[in-house]
């Protein structure tokens, strides 16, 4: 069955812009592009699913192509969908474990400290890289002790106290890895007189999605879809996310990938730079002290796709002292769990390489980027420590040291 | 003047023509096919691609029904990579009359054709596309039929079997001796030349332009020509051939034919001395769109890439009649016995899928008349490339490293000589056309072994510049490819590169909205504003130009 909403690939003239546009494709000749794997090849499954080539799967799912697009077509869903509709599922304890970041980090966070360090131990890496085709190279993210949600508890009152609240989803990264990112959030709205409201949610499914567990995302998705438009519409607040890549699956994976109705929370979800930018541009600006630090600005696919680089920029430029260069835009290549495959680890650097080589050349201190993924790539690939827009403007406002 | 002797002379390279060419080398006999232009470029290759069950014309013409459904079980087990067989529907829309679906059941019985009757839900889950209003539904054994492949492989399999065969050589009368007919002339349209071919027998399968060979042989032969127009929609928006089930009209059908969907036809009355200039209208268009809608709703939202039309065969009977209602019975002449003209047979009529049975039926006369007898062996031989089922993931296994696509585009055009096409060298399998997946190995065999001249010859073989891009990106490679294997000059692959665009354009003017415009105006801006292609001039040559 053709879906309708799903014949965008009629439109596409053939122009190839979108191919000159992908990453992975001038990174690798295994990929024949999102040309090929996308509308070319979409008419071609349609008569007949034998004639699905497996070489889409090193797509990330950056959507850079469809940002390229004259003609509107939706090439990476078509993509991810072939994904998941034509592919045996072939379990694979690794994409499992990768894609279940909030089971993983509930469990590791009881014990982070453990996790943290057997996970840099060289049995454990050669373990991994062997039996689960996780790259040794690959460094991960440390867990943190306890979660965000649960430091949140404590402060409840406090911010249901605020008169203007904003529904925060805070996403995996904080609750397990990074409660500080969560704190930051807080500090900076809180500096604008703006409550924080922390509801239920599950993972927003990104890696879900990534991996092909398709099911599983449409039902957190679901639950997200429910609990976000509840508690937005009970407290008349707009709902924020910090996560670039988080943001993007909650207000455009949804429809167009999940095929969900999510117009409950269409409208009032914004990626924070944008919630934040928005309020400094009614003059809602926070006292800020100087941070006078160099740094280089890279912007993530997902926020590109959704055409909020520019809230970001807007909202560092108001920080006295930042000294901020504006990098080219580029993949870092890590697409979530995808640089954590064997597989796709060489290309994943090789995508990185034009973007590591322009953090050298702008000689920053610090790297600044909105997604935790791009973090840890750059991280690991370059020697410099990059941290959340938020973070450095919690740091104007707060005065503690960056 | 250059002079060929041979035993068997057949005129016309359609259907018809090669498969006769083929049935006779296949009983020993010498034959020579002549085809003033391409192999399928007559109405062979300007038609629906359907292979009949006969259902369509049960109630109507018993007689055709019967032969469609014998016919399309033989062409199911001899052309298998040339048919797929993909079953059809009839189905009742409201505004149908209810009680044809009845009928037909009743007269698919005496036809003898298997028509069952399916639940309207099953009708939606054997074709999820089709219009869910549809009040009722049969399931009969339709399937698709590719006029090229099917074209191409007759005569493959002839001139392996020592059959000589002229293309771009048109026949320009009938040389007589007597009360005998001895040979033809012709001319080379490319390079201009004229020569004699001399045989014992001279077969005349050239449709609807039969009147004229007679005639040039001075015998009276009335053709009753109607145009038929079809358009062609992006992507296959069925999978399934669906048919509306009431008595045949205009825009009835929806066939998958490989990668795109067709929609057709119409039927309108044309003069003869116009069957050269026929166009597709402004109203048939409107005409098939409207009704495609009616069966599978999703046409209104779908690029229609092109528009063509092509002339039925029909031999005039009498008076003047509506060109659906004649029969498209066949019509096999043994001009001695009807004009006391030896050494001349017409074999006309008919329909694509029954091109086996005619060659057979002037194979057996032209037999007769030089006194060879052998049987004939096409209902059991299969085509070159149909020897075996196809299997596409062995295929796809046996070739591990090309692309999924590339391999089972390939089996899908070819069969088993996939075998002398594909292999695991980068170059081999290299895309040309990106659409259709014809690689440079595909070309590179079709060139050298199918009777390749020009770029819109290789798109017949190949389904080259067929897809949505129409030619945008490949043909220009293509072009490249002619001068590397050394089937052109740079000259005149500059020349084929215009002319099939030309031929490309002609077929996209018609359907000149919405997203094809933005193609075409894209195509212009690479070729004209890139190429300059419009600018370079060419040298005066043959007619055929
Ligand atoms: C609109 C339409 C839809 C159709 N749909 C179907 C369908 O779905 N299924 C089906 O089975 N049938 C269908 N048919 C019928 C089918 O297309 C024809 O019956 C069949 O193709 C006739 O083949 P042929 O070889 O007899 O004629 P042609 O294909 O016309 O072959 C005649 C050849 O002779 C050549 N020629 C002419 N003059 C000369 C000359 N002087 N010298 C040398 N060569 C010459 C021509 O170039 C041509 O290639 C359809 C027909 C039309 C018009
Ligand atoms: S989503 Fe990114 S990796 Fe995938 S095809 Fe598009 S540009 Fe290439
Ligand atoms: S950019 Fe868009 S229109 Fe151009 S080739 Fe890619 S999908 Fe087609």
């Amino acid at each position: 069955m053709i879906k309708l909403e799903n014949i965008s690939f009629d439109h596409c003239i053939k122009c190839t812009v979108c191919t000159i546009y992908c990453p992975v494709a001038r990174a690798t000749h295994h990929f024949p592009g999102p040309k090929q794997s996308g509308p070319d090849m979409e008419r071609l499954r349609i008569k007949s699913p034998g004639l699905l080539d497996d070489s889409l799967k090193y797509c990330t799912n950056c959507k850079r192509c469809e940002i390229a697009c004259p003609s509107n077509v939706k090439i990476a869903d078509l993509i991810q969908s072939s994904k998941w509709r034509y592919f045996r599922k072939a379990f694979r304890v690794r994409d499992f474990f990768l894609a279940r970041t909030d089971l993983m980090g509930g469990v590791a966070t009881r014990a982070s400290f453990l996790v943290n360090f057997f996970i840099k131990l060289f049995p454990v890496k050669f373990f991994l890289d062997r039996f689960m085709k996780i790259p040794s190279e690959r460094r991960f993210p440390r867990y943190a002790q306890g979660t965000f949600r649960a430091w949140y508890k404590k402060h409840r009152k406090e911010q249901e106290a605020f008169a203007e609240k904003a529904v925060y989803f805070h996403g995996c990264y904080v609750n397990y890895n990074n409660h500080d990112l969560g704190k930051d959030v807080v500090t900076v709205l809180n500096a604008m007189n703006v409550g924080v409201i922390v509801t239920d949610e599950k993972c927003c499914g990104v890696p879900l999605i990534a991996n092909g567990y398709i099911d599983k995302a449409r039902k957190n998705a679901l639950f997200n879809i429910e609990s976000l438009a509840r508690s937005a519409s009970e407290s008349g607040a707009r709902i924020v996310s910090a996560s670039s890549s988080c943001s993007f699956a909650l207000k455009h994976e949804y429809p167009n990938l999940l095929e969900l109705d999510n117009s409950a929370i269409f409208d009032g979800l914004d990626y924070i730079t944008r919630f934040i930018h928005e309020r400094f541009e009614k003059g809602n600006v926070p006292a800020m002290g100087p941070v006078p630090v160099r740094a280089a600005y890279h912007s993530p696919c997902h926020l590109e796709r959704m055409g909020g680089v520019m809230n970001t920029i807007e909202v560092l430029k108001k920080i006295p002292g930042l000294e901020l260069t504006i990098l080219h835009s580029e993949c870092c290549g890590i697409a979530g769990t995808y640089g954590f495959k064997k597989e796709y680890y060489k290309v994943a650097q090789k995508v990185g390489d034009e973007l590591f080589k322009r953090i050298e050349r702008a000689n920053p201190e610090i790297v600044i980027t909105d997604c935790e993924t791009c973090k840890w790539q750059i991280e690991m690939s370059t020697p410099y420590r990059v941290e959340h827009p938020v973070t450095v403007l919690a740091r104007a406002i707060d005065g503690k040291k960056l | 003047m250059k002079r060929i002797e041979t035993e068997a002379i057949v005129i016309g390279g359609g259907a018809t023509g090669a498969g006769t060419l083929r049935d006779l080398s296949l009983r020993g006999v010498r034959a020579v096919l002549i085809e003033k232009s391409d192999i399928a470029s007559g109405t062979t290759g300007r038609n629906h691609g359907l292979l009949h069950s006969g259902t369509r014309y049960a109630v109507n013409d018993l007689e055709s029904a019967r032969e469609c459904i014998r016919e399309n079980k033989i062409l199911k087990k001899i052309a298998r990579h040339c048919i797929e067989d993909t079953g059809g529907l009839f189905v009742t829309l409201p505004e149908d009359d209810p009680s044809y679906h009845g009928k037909l059941i009743e007269h698919c019985k005496y036809a003898g054709i298997r028509c069952e009757e399916v639940s309207v839900q099953e009708a939606l889950r054997i074709e999820p596309n089709l219009n869910p209003n549809i009040l009722a539904a049969l399931r009969v054994p339709d399937g698709t039929i590719d006029p090229f492949r099917l074209t191409s492989a007759n005569v493959l399999d002839a001139q392996e079997r020592g059959a000589t065969v002229l293309t771009h050589t048109g026949v320009s009368g009938i040389i007589r001796e007597g009360d005998r007919a001895i040979g033809v002339r012709c001319r080379d349209r490319r390079t201009g030349v004229e020569l004699e071919v001399f045989g014992g027998i001279i077969v005349n399968a050239s449709g609807v332009w039969g009147q004229e060979i007679c005639a040039s042989a001075g015998i009276a032969l009335r053709m009753f020509p109607s145009k038929g127009s079809m358009v062609i929609i992006d992507y296959r928006i069925n999978n399934v051939v669906v048919n509306r089930c009431r008595v045949p009209s205009d825009g009835d059908i929806i066939v998958p034919g490989d990668t795109v969907s067709l929609i057709g036809t119409t039927s309108k009355k044309v003069e003869y001395d116009k069957i050269d200039e026929i166009t597709v209208d402004e109203d048939e268009i409107a005409t098939l769109l409207e009704s495609g809608e009616k069966l599978i709703p999703n046409v209104s939202r779908t690029r229609v890439l092109r528009a063509y039309c092509g002339v039925r065969p029909l031999i005039a009977v009498s008076g003047e009649m509506d060109g659906r209602e004649i029969s498209r019975g066949i019509v096999l002449i043994d001009h001695e016995r009807r004009d006391s003209v030896g050494g001349l047979i017409t074999i006309a009529g008919g329909k694509l899928m029954t091109y086996r049975l005619m060659a057979e039926m002037a194979a057996d006369l032209a037999c007769a008349k030089l006194k060879v007898r052998k049987k004939c062996r096409t209902q059991k031989t299969a085509l070159p490339g149909s020897e075996r089922k196809l299997d596409q993931a062995k295929s796809v296994k046996f070739f591990t490293g090309i692309p999924n696509s590339v391999v089972g585009s390939t089996l899908y055009r070819h069969g088993q000589r996939i075998r002398n096409i594909l292999h695991r060298e980068k170059r081999n399998y290299g895309l040309i056309c990106e659409c259709e997946m014809v690689t440079e190995g595909e070309i590179e065999y079709a060139l050298k072994k199918l009777n390749v001249k020009d770029i819109v010859d290789l798109r017949r073989r190949t389904r080259i510049g067929m897809g949505p891009c129409q030619g945008q990106l490949c043909a220009y490679r293509a072009a490249g490819l002619f001068v590397k294997y050394d089937s052109a000059t740079s000259a005149e692959s500059n020349k084929m590169l215009v002319d099939f665009l030309e031929e490309r354009w002609k077929g996209i003017k018609p359907v000149l909205w919405g997203d094809a415009l933005r193609e075409v105006e894209f195509c212009y801006w690479i070729y004209q504003g890139l190429f300059g292609l419009g600018d370079v001039r060419f040298p005066e040559e043959g007619e055929d130009r």
